[in-house]
């Protein structure tokens, strides 16, 4: 049990590359046994998580489990890992979503061995984001979870449709995965190319020294003052997680990906993947650009408000169902950024503290219902074959345990009050509404057509005259898929009744977050 | 007396090679037997000599030194540092894998491994000697055995034009440098050529910028460097698959290393002053190569340029000038041998069965050699600076010598990031994923054994120094402190 708890963190991030691995091992037609060798597997770090959620102590100041070792040294670089409340939430969010997906994935017959492995690698790409606490490790996990998802998505996306690219007819799923990773990659080069710069003025990339001595550069960086070098270096933050969000108008990529992703892969997508921007403001821009934060919050508000009302206005306007929900993912990271715009701007203050912790609170939220509501979607693309929502219609009666399955998810997604998402929305919209009035009154609006998306979603699918094709060709929702959505809506409204269990912790990290402005 | 490791590791490859020439012709497998344990020997010497090189020391060990030309103050001078230790080993890793990839090789095995063990014989002697007139006598070597390679076994289409445009680059380039070395040698007064004791010559500024870019550029053509770099995709396209993995793998650092280990360090004052102009050089590498790989049809001609651009980092990271900048072309040195070692031999493992190299009319290759196809998605990775790779720590210190030195070369050079990438992920998408044409399904197997255990190997390495730089990154840094030291702290 020492040994477990001295390397918590190191157990979490690599026992999915020790499962991948052994997947890799077994043989590729036993593919009954690969599926359970990596959903056991993947519950491992999920068992490992939860004991690393009770045994940390909320009220203790800084990062816990820190773990330090020599990795790059002639650069300063090291493998440093450590959790505070908000990786922690987000380290839950990545385990619990892994197994689910996993089991989402059973229906994959194609290629077992190599799905499993890159699903697994995906997992631990986006730990070591949540768990790192040194700028070049942070990257370096930034990066190579795009090399599994990109595969998911050009290997075993969705088989159909075609797209133009350079006047050649290309299948829609190479294209998405082409345009995500040559996106996210541009993105990140800004990113790389400021982390570099860090190193060269701080001589090290160690997130706590950084976040201590940042401030402290004076005087002229190769001919430029020190704020103009350091403003272009906000902004290659900016945009590099910006477009993972992703923020308005950086958010062109998320749609194809998602439409051509597997349902597991859409599930993490938008669980968890997206997450990963948003972290990386909360981690690294507002740390080490408080000043440029404040500065610029009000372009982040705006961009923000603009992710709510387009997101939800082109949602509105889908008539893919999945490509509908993907678009509600634009729409609610839009909260999650204009949580954070705000507390930048009014740092130290109640409004960010709500703010923030409304925004952090959202992330996880987010997390339970797309993926819940993308599982919907293959769920019944797998029976229907078509995502189009005009194929469907008046589906109740023959699928009553999903219809109410879809209306409960969609609840959650809304932000229905008793759902987790109300309680994020809420505090966010409490925090942020002195800081950005006017920006936090049009989001509302956006808020409006959230619910008339979700609404067109459900009717369309669900009531209306029955699409008679669909008589007996439908088969309601089974064990399997209810285990995968039952944690998922349990959990949903658990923190829609009860938020204090994911709220303090939050809260506590929230606190200590402002001792590094000091 | 020490037991004399290097000269066993650079002697082990031209001696087999002479016995192989005994074996009578049609004994294939006992030559090719031969040469696979003769190549594994000198890996495995080349590893020992890596693991138990002490970097706390660092400096020159395993120095070995005899008279050879004493009235003309030459010796054999032989000894690795940190900078060369790694090339070493890159050596033994190219020449054991090259033989495994090249057991197929029907037309005249014995000859073509003699020559191309004479040729491994000369790049373990450039990489180790510490006399002037040592490493130009190895470099010769090095490069002579690649004229018969290209223009005997090579592609039927180009391999005349190929070869001879090789050679007579690499010659002028080299006979300028020689001249190089013959002013040094006497403007020294020395009279030796021994390179740690003309380190200390203090050559007058006026010499030193007036040789500096004659020496630098003679080596730097075999680095590939810009605008005599187009002897090499053209080199690499022509020659066997063994050979190109030779070629790009281990000749190309062959004169970086050399215009490194001549040029900069015994004239640092003729580097420092003429280096600003050609980083600008370098960067041309860096991107154009780039864009021309990523135009490319032909699938050898992809790999070819991306060499040219990747080598521009190499050389790149020398002109920063700087620790950083020198840490990340040391490694970049073992990192890009490996990986286009690791290209080459996938392109081989293809045109045997397709007999095509045209991309357009590859495809779904994975399905087939699902081992081939991923270790082509790791050299893929690495090539395109992918993080947990040890191409990201390859550059990312070169980058950072770069912010140092000049930021705007850091911001141009990126894009050759992004272009690398788009053409990578196109030529996997192509001839891996896709469809396979109708003619070929069914007519081939998987890569044999022996290819996959190569294949295996090479990405194995990669992933390694990607996940645990450590290993490799304070054994170059101990060599990068000496040159540091020599270019007085700069």
């Amino acid at each position: 049990m020492d040994f477990i708890l001295d390397y918590l963190l190191t157990l979490i991030l690599f026992t999915p590359v020790l499962v991948a691995v052994i997947v890799v091992m077994l043989p590729g037609g036993e593919v009954k046994l690969l599926r359970w060798v990596a959903f056991l597997g993947s519950l491992i770090p999920l068992a490992l998580s939860i004991i690393l959620w009770v045994n940390f102590n909320p009220d203790q100041a800084g990062f816990q489990f820190q773990e330090q070792y020599v990795w790059y040294q002639p650069i300063n670089s090291s493998y440093h890992v450590g959790v505070d409340g908000i990786s922690l939430t987000m380290v839950m969010l990545t385990t619990f979503l892994t197994p689910l997906a996993i089991l989402a994935s059973y229906t994959i017959k194609d290629r077992v061995k190599a799905y499993m492995f890159f699903f697994l690698m995906l997992e631990m790409g986006m730990l070591g984001v949540f768990l790192s606490l040194d700028l070049l490790v942070f990257f370096v996990f930034w990066e190579l979870g795009l090399v599994p998802m990109y595969f998911l998505i050009n290997q075993w996306g969705s088989e159909t449709g075609e797209r133009e690219l350079w006047g050649r007819k290309i299948k829609a799923r190479t294209y998405a995965s082409f345009k995500f990773m040559i996106y996210t990659m541009a993105g990140s080069l800004g990113l790389l190319l400021a982390i570099q710069l860090i190193g060269v003025v701080a001589g090290t990339f160690d997130m706590l020294i950084l976040f201590e001595e940042i401030g402290n550069v004076q005087g002229t960086l190769m001919g430029f003052p020190v704020s103009t070098v350091k403003t272009v270096a906000f902004w290659a933050f900016v945009i590099a997680f910006a477009i993972k969000v992703p923020i308005w108008p950086f958010h062109t990529w998320l749609p194809d990906a998602h439409t051509e992703a597997p349902t597991a892969g859409s599930m993490i997508l938008a669980g968890v993947l997206l997450k990963l921007g948003a972290y990386g403001f909360l981690r690294l821009v507002l740390p080490l650009y408080p000043a440029e934060s404040k500065y610029y919050a009000g372009v982040l508000a705006f961009l923000a408000t603009m992710a709510i009302i387009f997101g939800a206005l082109a949602s509105y306007g889908q008539k893919d169902f999945k490509r509908l929900v993907a678009y509600s993912s634009v729409n609610h990271m839009g909260f999650v950024i204009l949580g954070i715009a705000a507390a930048a701007f009014a740092i130290n203050s109640d409004n960010a503290t709500l703010a923030l912790e409304g925004a952090v609170l959202q992330m996880f939220n987010h997390g339970l219902s797309a993926a819940g509501m993308f599982f919907l979607v293959g769920v019944i693309y797998e029976r229907t074959h078509t995502r189009d929502l005009n194929e469907y219609g008046g589906l109740f009666p023959l699928i009553p345990v999903y219809g109410g399955i879809l209306i409960f998810v969609s609840m959650a997604s809304l932000g229905l009050p008793t759902m987790g998402g109300f309680i994020s929305e809420f505090l966010v919209v409490r925090g942020a509404w002195p800081v950005f009035t006017l920006f936090t009154t049009l989001s509302m609006i956006g808020l409006f057509f959230t619910g008339a998306y979700i609404l067109k979603g459900i009717k369309q699918v669900l009531h209306g005259p029955l699409n008679e094709r669909w008589k007996g060709h439908l088969s309601e929702i089974n064990v399997r898929e209810a285990f995968i959505i039952t944690p998922l809506m349990v959990l949903s409204l658990l923190i829609g009744i009860w938020p204090s269990i994911l709220l303090d912790v939050i809260n506590r990290a929230v606190m200590m977050f402002y001792s590094l402005y000091s | 007396m020490p037991f004399p490791i290097l000269s066993v590791i650079i002697f082990t490859p031209i001696i087999t090679g002479l016995l192989i020439l005994i074996i009578p012709g049609d004994r294939k497998t006992e030559i090719r037997v031969t040469a696979l344990a003769a190549s594994f020997l000198a890996l495995a010497l080349s590893t020992w000599v890596y693991f138990s090189y002490n970097t706390d020391v660092g400096g020159y060990q395993f120095v070995e030194k005899y008279d050879w030309f004493p009235p003309f103050g030459i010796s054999y001078h032989m000894g690795v540092d940190g900078m060369s230790t790694p090339l070493m080993v890159l050596t033994g890793i190219v020449m054991f894998t090259g033989v495994l990839i090249s057991w197929g090789i029907d037309d005249r095995p014995r000859e073509f491994f003699a020559f191309l063990f004479i040729l491994a014989s000369g790049v373990f002697g450039v990489f180790a000697s510490l006399d002037l007139f040592g490493l130009i006598f190895f470099y010769e070597i090095a490069v002579f055995p690649m004229y018969l390679l290209i223009a005997i076994w090579g592609w039927k289409v180009t391999r005349e034009y190929a070869a001879m445009k090789l050679t007579l680059y690499l010659f002028i380039g080299s006979v300028i440098a020689l001249v190089g070395i013959l002013a040094m040698y006497f403007a020294s007064g020395m009279g030796t050529f021994n390179m740690l004791e003309l380190e200390a010559a203090n050559f007058s500024p006026e010499f030193q910028k007036f040789w500096f870019p004659l020496v630098f550029f003679g080596f730097a053509v075999l680095g590939g460097i810009f605008p005599f770099h187009n002897w090499s995709p053209d080199g690499h396209v022509a020659a066997p698959t063994a050979v190109s993995m030779f070629h790009a793998g281990v000749l190309m650092k062959l004169g970086a290393f050399a215009a490194l280990r001549v040029g900069i360090m015994l004239l640092p004052e003729g580097a420092q002053f003429h280096l600003p102009w050609i980083i600008i050089l370098t960067l041309i590498n860096v991107v154009y190569g780039a864009f021309i790989a990523m135009v490319q049809s032909d699938f050898k001609y992809v790999i070819g340029f991306s060499s040219v651009s990747h080598m521009g980092l190499v050389l790149m990271g020398f002109a920063t000038l700087n620790g950083d900048g020198m840490l990340g072309a040391g490694v970049q040195m073992f990192s890009h041998g490996i990986m286009t070692a690791l290209f080459f031999a996938v392109v081989g493992v293809i045109y045997d069965r397709a007999h095509t190299r045209e991309i357009p009319k590859l495809g779904g290759f994975a399905r087939l050699m699902p081992i081939v196809a991923a270790a082509f998605v790791i050299g893929g990775m690495v090539s395109m600076g992918m993080p947990g790779f040890s191409g990201f720590v390859a550059e990312f210190p070169i980058f950072m010598g770069l912010w140092r030195y000049q930021p705007w070369i850091a911001i141009v050079a990126s894009i050759s990031i992004v272009i690398t990438a788009s053409y990578i992920v196109r030529v996997i998408g192509r001839v891996f994923f896709g469809k396979m044409p109708e003619e070929f399904v069914g007519h081939f197997g998987d890569a044999t054994v022996l290819d996959k255990v190569a294949l295996v190997f090479l990405s194995a390495i990669l992933i390694v120094v990607g996940v645990y730089p450590t290993i490799m990154v304070t054994m170059v840094e101990s060599g990068v402190e000496n040159i540091m030291r020599l270019l007085g702290g700069a």
